[in-house]
């Protein structure tokens, strides 16, 4: 394996301790003023690498995502959890199509690029014929809600031992921005100009929380990535989801709410505050079923466990 | 010579007798089997519903090994080998596939394909062999995708109306050259150009056997099972309630059909996290480690290994060629054509048949040869004139190409209706030819 290591870079300019007190006004001293260390082997004063910047199973850090996008945090922690469970080298992933279709040439895992919204499907297929292997999907709210909605639900039911990663951003991204089954209300795209209106185009589909109601179910969050806690509690979703998976407890979902600035049509740094406000205001954050002891929320029944909603 | 009443549901079971004459059997599980002593009387009413008709009547050959006695996970490939059993089309077909090594199936139902789905369903029941019965024929198709991807050999089907649901799935494993079997127990004929030019998206074609009776059918389930691996590639079945139904004695063989590449391309996930692993899509972009062809070269080789396939695969059947008249027909529709042409052969007239096994590839140039001298060329098919376009681009002169098939369905629209019968194909062969009047 030929991977490259991005180069330990320093933190960049503007948060560097000495970059804002090092104006041409402060005091001369005996050494010469570093503006900017660019020197990537001296890392900065007082910086301390605490983890390799990137995934060991991304296998370029180039991509093509917008600016203030989600997608690479969720798929990131997709990576980490297979690596950490140690299943990178029996897991086949199928990936729908939406803007996370950019990674399928980047993840250092098998994939299946299939037909919109036909991933669980051909997730199934894959299970039946190698029970041995850690099988999921990564699926957009288009791919999954709009598209696919008959294949996730019934694979669910199926009781399939797969793991189906919903990344949700409300929009069709990939198109530019366009209204989903799972846009929420009031929210502006490109096909809802003066905002989802339930009297023109009805309401969003909460497709967890349909799924969670279904037997055969072993375990369904849902998480967020627009803040360090929801990142670091989403990752545990995806852990337990995969470690149900191995269990063999049946179907599990893990629904990440992701950020699309360009899609929801504010600037970059507003879409963490947009996707906390208006995606998770509608689709509250947790485990919604198969939640066990360490549950943040609730505590399901395991697999074919029900939640009641009042619980959340 | 005892007569044997015939009843309805029975009949269109009855009328591929007079052509075929192979033993065959009116109800399940208490069947005699009925060897016709002569053509079936024309049915005065059009329809049909029953009739006294003479028979030998016999007790059923032996069926030492029942199927039903050895259904399940442990069927063992070749256990039946020189036996002969008494299946329908369906139960030989999903037990030529288990025998070809299909590991998957996925369907749902709906007539006449519903046999072949129970059929599968009843043998494929353990962990190493699987059917499912899918929620519908998009998510069987993408199941039998997902299936296949791993290297497995995978099949799935319908009839027409559910094939054309599945036309995404037959171009999406063309484009991301998934080996893939797909059955079509069709209703009638009219699936022709469905099944040879398709509905899907981008440049590709899908090799289309179509079989002319179960015995043949059987041969054909192997051989796509090796041409889709062969080439990577779907392949399609196409039968009828004729070929799903009609139960005959038959043989099981597994023939030797040759080496195949080894699936290097197949996903089984244990390439991850050494930088080796493995991307299955249309685009065939490879890994940014490993990088692949890209859409443009990729759908340019597809495209070139489809040419090659459309030279070297093509099959067909030819009787007494460059006869004054040659009759084109396909699948069950030729066995009534043949028999016609026997008949009309013993009373002096100069006619020939040929039959395209392979609907796509057609045989072009075999058709063009076969019909050089030939006054007349007709084209029987049982829907509103499809082969016939495929005809007209083969044979040299035109103007000799007569259609004389028609669109003919039942009083349920499920199965062939009057035209599909021995005096109505004898009838519109001789109206063609002008030779009506004469006899």
């Amino acid at each position: 394996m030929t991977r490259t290591e991005p180069p330990a870079t320093p933190a960049s300019p503007s948060t560097l301790p000495s970059a804002s007190a090092s104006t041409p006004t402060s005091t001369p001293t005996s050494t010469p003023l570093v503006l900017l260390d660019t020197d990537p082997s001296r890392p900065p004063a007082g910086a301390q690498k605490v983890a390799s910047a990137s995934p060991r199973l991304l296998q370029s850090t180039e991509h093509h995502f917008c600016s203030g996008c989600g997608e690479p945090v969720a798929l990131r922690l997709l990576l980490e959890v297979l690596d950490e469970l140690g299943v990178a080298d029996r897991a086949i992933g199928v990936v729908g199509h939406g803007c996370y279709g950019g990674f399928v040439t980047t993840m250092d895992v098998d994939i299946l690029q299939c037909l919109h919204g036909r991933a669980p499907s051909c997730a199934t297929g894959i299970r039946r014929m190698r029970p041995e292997a850690v099988v999921f999907t990564i699926q957009g709210d288009g791919d999954m809600i709009n598209e696919g909605l008959q294949e996730v639900l019934h694979t669910a039911a199926r009781g399939e031992n797969v793991t189906c990663v919903l990344l949700n951003n409300g929009v069709f991204g990939d198109t530019g921005g366009h209204m989903t089954a799972a846009t929420v209300v009031g929210q502006r795209t490109k096909t809802s100009l003066e905002g989802r209106d339930p009297a023109i185009h009805g309401y969003p589909i909460a497709v967890a929380d349909m799924i969670a109601g279904l037997s055969g179910v072993g375990y369904v969050a849902r998480g967020a990535v627009h803040s360090g806690p929801g990142i670091t509690t989403t990752k545990r979703m995806l852990r337990r989801a995969f470690e149900r998976q191995l269990a063999g407890a049946g179907f599990s979902l893990v629904e990440i709410l992701t950020m699309c600035p360009t899609g929801w049509f504010v600037p970059a740094a507003q879409g963490g505050t947009y996707s906390e406000q208006q995606l998770a205001g509608a689709y509250p954050l947790g485990e919604l079923a198969g939640g066990g002891p360490a549950g943040q929320a609730t505590a399901g029944g395991g697999a074919g466990g029900r939640v009641d909603a009042a619980a959340r | 010579m005892p007569a044997v009443l015939i009843e309805s549901s029975d009949l269109f079971r009855c009328r591929i007798e007079p052509v075929a004459r192979h033993s065959f059997i009116l109800s399940k599980g208490s069947a005699y089997a009925l060897q016709c002593e002569a053509p079936f009387p024309p049915r005065p009413d059009g329809r049909g519903i029953h009739g006294e008709i003479p028979m030998t009547v016999t007790q059923p050959p032996p069926t030492p090994d029942a199927p039903s006695a050895s259904a399940g996970a442990g069927i063992s490939v070749g256990s039946d080998q020189g036996t002969s059993l008494l299946l329908s089309g369906s139960e030989a077909v999903a037990r030529a596939s288990i025998d070809a090594g299909c590991r998957f199936f996925a369907g749902y139902p709906m007539s006449p394909f519903t046999n072949l789905l129970e059929s599968f369903s009843k043998l494929m029941r353990g962990p190493e062999r699987v059917c499912v019965a899918a929620e519908s024929e998009i998510e069987g198709a993408n199941m039998a995708i997902g299936a296949a991807a791993t290297g497995a050999r995978a099949a799935t089907g319908s009839c027409g109306q559910g094939l054309a649901l599945m036309q995404e799935a037959i171009a999406e494993s063309a484009l991301n050259e998934t080996p893939l079997v797909f059955f079509n127990m069709a209703r009638s004929q009219q699936d022709y150009f469905q099944a040879t030019r398709g509905g899907g998206w981008g440049d590709y074609r899908t090799i289309a056997l179509a079989p002319k009776d179960v015995h043949e059918a059987i041969e054909h389930t192997h051989l796509l099972f090796h041409l889709a691996d062969l080439y990577r590639v779907p392949t399609l079945f196409y039968g009828d309630h004729f070929i799903a139904h009609t139960e005959v004695g038959v043989t099981p063989h597994v023939p030797d059909l040759g080496p195949l590449p080894p699936k290097d391309w197949a996903l089984d996930g244990r390439a991850g996290g050494s930088g080796r692993s493995k991307l299955h899509w249309t685009w065939n972009m490879g890994k940014v480690l490993d990088p692949g062809p890209g859409p443009d070269a990729h759908w340019r080789a597809v495209a070139a290994k489809f040419d090659e396939i459309r030279r070297l695969e093509r099959r067909w059947e030819v009787d007494h060629p460059n006869a004054d008249v040659m009759v084109v027909s396909f699948g069950t529709a030729a066995g009534f054509v043949e028999h016609v042409a026997r008949e009309l052969r013993a009373e002096g007239l100069s006619i020939g048949t040929f039959r395209p096994i392979t609907l796509w590839p057609f045989p072009e140039e075999a058709l063009a040869e076969a019909t050089e001298d030939s006054r007349h060329v007709l084209v029987f098919e049982v829907n509103a004139g499809q082969m016939v376009d495929d005809v007209r681009l083969s044979v040299g002169d035109r103007s000799k190409i007569r259609s004389i098939g028609g669109i003919s369905a039942d009083e349920s629209g499920l199965r062939y209706g009057a035209l599909l019968d021995v005096p109505a194909v004898r009838a519109r062969i001789l109206a063609a030819t002008g030779l009506e009047a004469a006899r």
